[in-house]
């Protein structure tokens, strides 16, 4: 059993140095011309012919840094996973190709990759062996060979002045460092293995970032929907609901004095009918907050004036958005916008406020201003806080200037496609 | 007096159906859809059409589109529009061609019955009929102005009652007075805002709701 284990380390040893070997040779034989190759066919680019010398020679770059991966994750159990981003359809146009390539930092993180690997590599790919080798020329070599001829190389031995302690240490000290290095040896290859992971891995700190972002917002988000359906929930049996009870109450009732108390019952339909009409009113108050119809009806942009013309103030609205936006990132816009422009009625004591929407890019960019006494802090806020997670559930953004005196200016976007244009009605309104 | 009716809940239709036919409307026909309402508008010309904001196919201001395209096609078609929420940004785009015989109402007010007949006689009379809470929104955007806060409150009530449309006949019988007193009050209001006084009721309102921005 235990002599079955030391064979095993010994094999495995063994394997090891020849597969630093191997890696230590190829680090250089391969690593030096697959360097040139690629430098120089990136450099041709602008002659012409680097275009389609570039995919080739990075292709068998991305081979390269590939079989790295493979005995990285086999040889050291290191994953290694690929970085590359997806190929393409139409690849097969040589400048697509190219652009595809040279615009994957994963590319350029493998370039620097071969060019570290070349001393790193081979130092450590050479050190398993080394260390063996050594340890087994101090055991049966040094000691013997020293008396014979004059033995030049090594830093330990041969200790021949020393006499038999000279004789002795040698092979001690080889058998100790043979012994270790068997062992070590899949540690080294796996430091290697390590140097490897860093470079030609997914960028690790990126992703990582972004994992923890969208945890981050998506917990909020979540969280948030959740208080939204919870107080839907209670303004639904609390309002409408309870007063559509108090009607059927009411109508059931009137039916039975119809016939005996026709005035009484008369009086109690009046007061179904008005109880009916706050129940809408209810209602209506809650369907404008979920999504408001004229959202639904006229999109953004129609919201938006139906918006500013139903405020105390003068807004001037400019919208220039060609095509609609998904219902969700529209809903957001929305809603960010009219929690701002309720801001500015509440706090600003502006005279006047304007609204700026416009889509760029990939981006809606929308600007909300008002000529009041500013001073507003989006950290203090819950409102400006709550358009800040509804925005950053889509990836959006909110900043906002506003120096004491005034004026305040908000800036928010979102990272949205739009779809074909909608043909609305024109209309004189602004 | 020959309605046209659109509104895609049946519902609703019926009820609006049976509501007018007992009223003495003729109801010529009924759709549900923003396609056949046009239709409807162009070949029949009614006297009054009464028709919901959002229909079929898209369920969104289909209905407001049909009506004003075919007043487009028939100037002055009287059009009552109804919807579950009013909006300024709607009330001005059917009042924008300043031919009156236009309504816009929530639908919550067909339950006051006499007054919501008495609403589509007016429209198709070529009068307006202005929901109260699109008015109370617009009196309180032009609160602040200076004209508006010389008006005395009862005369701001009189005034609100104008922009909904209605005769100095009607305004005298919402507010419990005479129209004699009524008559006085408009007088006091359009002088005090520089209006051209006017008998016929109709102009009356135009000259209102031109004021406030709306017309």
């Amino acid at each position: 059993m235990d002599g079955d284990r030391r064979a095993e380390i010994a094999r495995v040893g063994l394997v090891t140095c020849l597969r630093g070997l191997v890696q230590a040779v190829l680090a250089l034989a391969v690593g030096i011309p697959l360097f040139v190759m690629t430098v120089l066919s990136i450099a041709f680019i602008p002659l012409g012919v680097g275009v389609f010398l570039a995919p080739a020679s990075l292709s068998a770059l991305r081979s390269f840094a590939n079989i790295q991966r493979m005995w990285a994750a086999e040889w050291s159990g290191v994953p290694v996973p690929l970085p590359y981003r997806p190929e393409p359809a139409n690849a097969h146009n040589p400048f697509r190709r190219l652009w595809w390539m040279l615009s994957d930092p994963a590319t350029w993180r493998d370039l620097l990759w071969l060019v570290v690997n070349m001393p790193v590599g081979l130092a450590l790919g050479l050190l398993p062996a080394c260390l063996l080798v050594y340890g087994v020329e101090g055991m049966f070599v040094a000691p013997w060979l020293g008396q014979i001829t004059a033995y030049g190389w090594g830093p330990f031995w041969p200790l021949e002045a020393w006499g038999i302690v000279g004789v002795v240490a040698p092979v001690a000290l080889g058998a100790l460092l043979t012994a270790v290095s068997l062992p070590v040896g899949p540690w080294i290859l796996k430091g290697h293995a390590l140097v490897a992971q860093a470079l030609l891995s997914p960028a690790r700190t990126a992703l990582a970032e972004r994992v923890r972002e969208l945890t981050e917002t998506r917990t909020e988000t979540v969280d948030a929907s959740a208080a939204e359906l919870r107080r839907i929930e209670r303004d639904l049996h609390d309002g409408a609901q309870a007063r559509l009870v108090a009607l059927s109450m009411n109508i059931g009732l009137a039916e039975q004095l119809m016939k005996q108390d026709p005035e009484a019952a008369q009086e109690l339909l009046a007061e179904a009918r008005s109880a009916s009409g706050q129940a809408l009113t209810e209602l209506r108050d809650l369907v404008r907050g979920i999504h408001p119809p004229v959202l639904a009806e006229r999109g953004l942009d129609g919201a938006v004036r139906a918006l500013a013309l139903s405020l105390p103030l003068p807004v001037e609205v400019g919208v220039d958005v060609p095509g609609r936006a998904e219902a969700p990132v529209e809903s957001a816009a929305y809603f960010a916008v009219a929690e701002m422009l309720a801001n500015v009625v509440k706090h600003s004591g502006a005279g006047r406020a304007w609204v700026r929407i416009e889509h760029t890019g990939d981006r809606l960019r929308m600007i909300v201003g008002d000529d009041g006494a500013g001073g507003a802090d989006p950290a203090s806020g819950s409102g400006m806080r709550g358009i800040e997670r509804r925005l950053a559930a889509f990836d959006g953004t909110m900043a906002v200037t506003s120096p004491s005196g005034g004026p305040t200016v908000v800036t928010m976007e979102l990272p949205c496609a739009l779809s074909s244009p909608k043909t609305s009605p024109s209309s004189g309104t602004g | 007096m020959r309605v046209v009716i659109a509104e895609d809940l049946a519902l609703l239709r019926d009820g609006l159906i049976r509501l007018l036919q007992a009223f003495g409307f003729e109801v010529v026909e009924a759709v549900d859809n923003g396609p056949s309402l046009l239709r409807a508008l162009t070949t029949h010309r009614p006297d009054v059409a009464v028709v919901d904001v959002r229909l079929p196919p898209t369920f969104t201001d289909e209905g407001l589109r049909a009506a004003l395209e075919a007043r487009k096609q028939v100037p002055g078609l009287p059009v009552l529009v109804l919807s579950q929420h009013v909006e300024q940004l709607y009330a001005r785009e059917l009042l924008s061609d300043s031919t009156g015989g236009i309504g816009y109402l929530l639908k919550d007010r067909v339950s006051d019955v006499s007054q919501f007949v008495d609403a589509v006689r007016r429209v198709a009379d070529g009068g307006t009929a202005l929901d109260p809470d699109v008015v109370a929104q617009l009196l309180t955007r032009h609160a602040r102005e200076e004209p508006l806060q010389r008006l005395t409150p009862r005369e701001r009530e009189v005034l609100g009652l104008m922009a909904e449309g209605r005769s100095n006949a009607a305004i005298a019988s919402a507010m419990f007075v005479t129209e004699k007193a009524v008559s006085k009050h408009t007088n006091n209001i359009f002088s005090k805002l520089g209006l051209p006084p006017s008998e016929d009721d109709n102009r009356r309102v135009l000259a209102v709701l031109t004021y406030l921005g709306m017309a």
